[in-house]
């Protein structure tokens, strides 16, 4: 795994160069509600602007609308902000597109409080739960601008609707393009270790990560776990993790109710129960800042998820 | 369409709406009065305008039709079955566990069906999504689609309506079932939506208005559709609710309770001596 810190890239822009990139495929059309310019399917419009429609500030409309377009042998990526997208028109993802199994992908950027200044009501963090509640919907937040491309393409080949989460904010790449392959439903094993399994998503990946060397440097040995997928879930990678390593810290930009953490502590339940600590939002609304700031604001950080880590270590049975 | 047409089209129109009481009553739930609002229109489109194939329902060039007041199910479901697409003995599963009659028209389960429809106002949406399908294919099918008066007071039908007329969709004409009342009574005394052409006017479609219990009226206003270009039309038809059973007819109560049995024997009683009386006539012809 080529890890560069120097290179940032935002998986918005890796969203919108994807479709750009791809878009040859003439069953490919996208819609926006305005937004194409943040978004970054502006991208896409510039190079095939008789696929592009902008379908307004009306989110329910372009949801429905997908779903009529899909219906005619299209595959349609459907883009907003992840508030709009996931949550103002999370019925019309649900009636529509869902109940229907449509082949319509929901491009969400701007999940999360890294939105920064924009502030609270623009920032989703209850998207990712919205989502996996619905059936038939898959939902994936991928960590990088590598990941997002082949996210992007693998949602391209999957008949059926997927919810893609994406942030604004540039983020560490964490992947090479020439080793890394994107296989939707599995996760992707990123450090072995053996007293503990961080398992995080989205840009909370790059500073799991960052969390996993600062235990290191307490002679803990970290396991490092990307879910990308996080419905379905790989169960078997995260009971896997819970058998070898006895303890768990999730790490992810959304809401602890129904997001990741709920999702992995449902699954070693289930299983293979073991302490599982969340780093997450504790079901709070964000608020206007600096990204950076609001991510500290909010315990999203690396020292957090180690702090966690050892909490979970102490909480094993002995 | 001359006179032996018409005169066929009204027997399978009778024929409709005697399926509507039956499905419902065989449910003991649905939604009768706003079904038979608009079977005529339903008939008109399923056989005598819309190019369509029973034996290839999903067939890429054919015309799409959207339920946009997706309640009105026992009306498309009796429609399609009469048309072929599916055995007309199989109505009376309707909304049974057992059955692929699903409570709302549902296009993974039902034959014929081409949206999932049952959330007021995404069917239009839908409708809207398939005529800029047609555009960006260059397809000449249409996009037919049947919204409730009442479902107007539902946001996302006005962002519709603003995008199909934003992209000029001509392959897409909607008619408006204006029955008057929705499930708590008189539309204008719930939330009134009038009024209703202006309002479409407005929001740049060209509005034709008729009775949507007569044929001729219904046949040249879907003429004068084809031939609209660079605009949607909308077809506001006025119509009555439970229409065909007079004991149903202008009453709110019928928008979404099944007859018992007797009620269903009265219902049914009238509207075969319906049939009965247009067969006569047709003999005469």
């Amino acid at each position: 795994m080529g890890e560069d810190k120097n290179i940032k890239i935002a998986t918005r822009e890796a969203y919108g160069a994807a479709l750009a990139e791809f878009g040859e495929d003439k069953r490919i059309v996208v819609l926006d509600a305005d937004l194409s310019k943040s978004t970054k399917t502006e991208m896409f419009k510039k190079k095939f602007p008789e696929r592009f429609i902008n379908m307004g500030i009306a989110e329910a409309n372009m949801m429905s609308a997908a779903a009529g377009i899909a219906s005619c042998g299209k595959i349609v990526f459907a883009s907003s902000f992840a508030i709009f997208a996931g949550v103002r028109a999370c019925e019309q993802v649900r009636n529509s597109i869902c109940y229907t199994k449509l082949n319509v992908k929901i491009g969400a950027t701007h999940a999360g409080i890294s939105v920064g200044e924009d502030g609270a009501s623009h920032q989703a963090v209850e998207d990712m739960a919205i989502m996996c509640a619905i059936p038939n919907m898959t939902v994936i937040s991928p960590a990088d601008s590598v990941e997002t491309r082949q996210a992007v393409l693998a949602a391209i080949q999957y008949d059926g609707p997927v919810y893609l989460r994406l942030g604004r904010l540039a983020v560490p790449v964490l992947f090479d393009e020439k080793d890394y392959h994107f296989e939707p439903g599995k996760g992707v094993l990123m450090r072995k270790g053996s007293d503990v399994t961080v398992i995080a998503t989205g840009l909370m990946v790059h500073i799991a990560a960052e969390a996993c060397d600062m235990l290191k440097k307490e002679g803990i040995s970290a396991r490092l776990i990307n879910i990308h997928t996080v419905k379905p879930v790989d169960k078997g990678m995260i009971l896997d993790a819970a058998r070898e390593t006895g303890a768990i810290v999730t790490a992810e930009e959304h809401n602890i109710y129904g997001g990741l953490g709920s999702i992995v502590s449902s699954v070693t339940a289930a299983g293979m129960p073991v302490p599982v600590k969340m780093v997450g939002i504790q079901d709070k609304f964000g608020k206007s800042g600096k990204p950076d700031r609001l991510m500290k604001m909010y315990s999203l950080t690396a020292e957090k998820i180690a702090e966690q880590a050892v909490e979970a270590i102490k909480m094993k049975r002995k | 369409m001359d006179t032996k047409e018409k005169q066929k089209l009204k027997i399978r129109a009778a024929k409709i709406r005697r399926h509507i009481i039956e499905e419902v009553h065989s449910a003991s739930s649905g939604h009768p009065g706003g079904s038979l609002s608009c079977t005529d229109i339903l008939a008109f489109l399923y056989f005598e305008k819309m190019k369509v194939d029973p034996s290839a329902p999903r067939w890429a060039d054919r015309d799409r039709f959207v339920l946009s007041k997706g309640h009105c199910a026992p009306g498309l479901y009796a429609t399609l079955a009469e048309r072929g697409y599916f055995p007309v003995e199989d109505l009376t599963g309707f909304r049974s566990a057992d059955s692929y009659l699903e409570g709302h028209p549902s296009m993974t389960m039902v034959p014929g069906v081409d949206m999932s429809t049952g959330s007021l106002g995404q069917g239009i949406s839908a409708a809207v999504g398939m005529a800029l399908a047609g555009k960006i294919d260059g397809r000449d099918y249409n996009v037919y689609a049947i919204l409730g008066d009442g479902e107007l007071e539902e946001g996302q039908v006005w962002e519709a309506l603003m995008a199909a007329a934003h992209y000029k969709l001509d392959n897409l004409t909607a008619f408006l079932d204006h029955n008057g009342l929705q499930i708590d009574g008189n539309i204008r005394d719930v939330m009134s939506p009038e009024p209703v052409s202006e309002k479409f006017r407005a929001f740049g479609w060209k509005v034709i208005n008729i009775n949507g219990h007569d044929f001729d009226q219904i046949e040249k206003a879907l003429c004068e559709a084809s031939a609209t270009k660079g605009m949607p039309v909308m077809i506001v038809a006025e119509t009555t609710k439970g229409k065909g059973v007079s004991f149903m007819e202008n009453e709110a109560g019928w928008h979404g309770s099944a007859p018992n049995k007797e009620q269903r024997d009265l219902a049914v009683a009238e509207i075969d001596a319906m049939i009965e009386k247009l067969e006569a006539e047709q003999a005469e012809k």
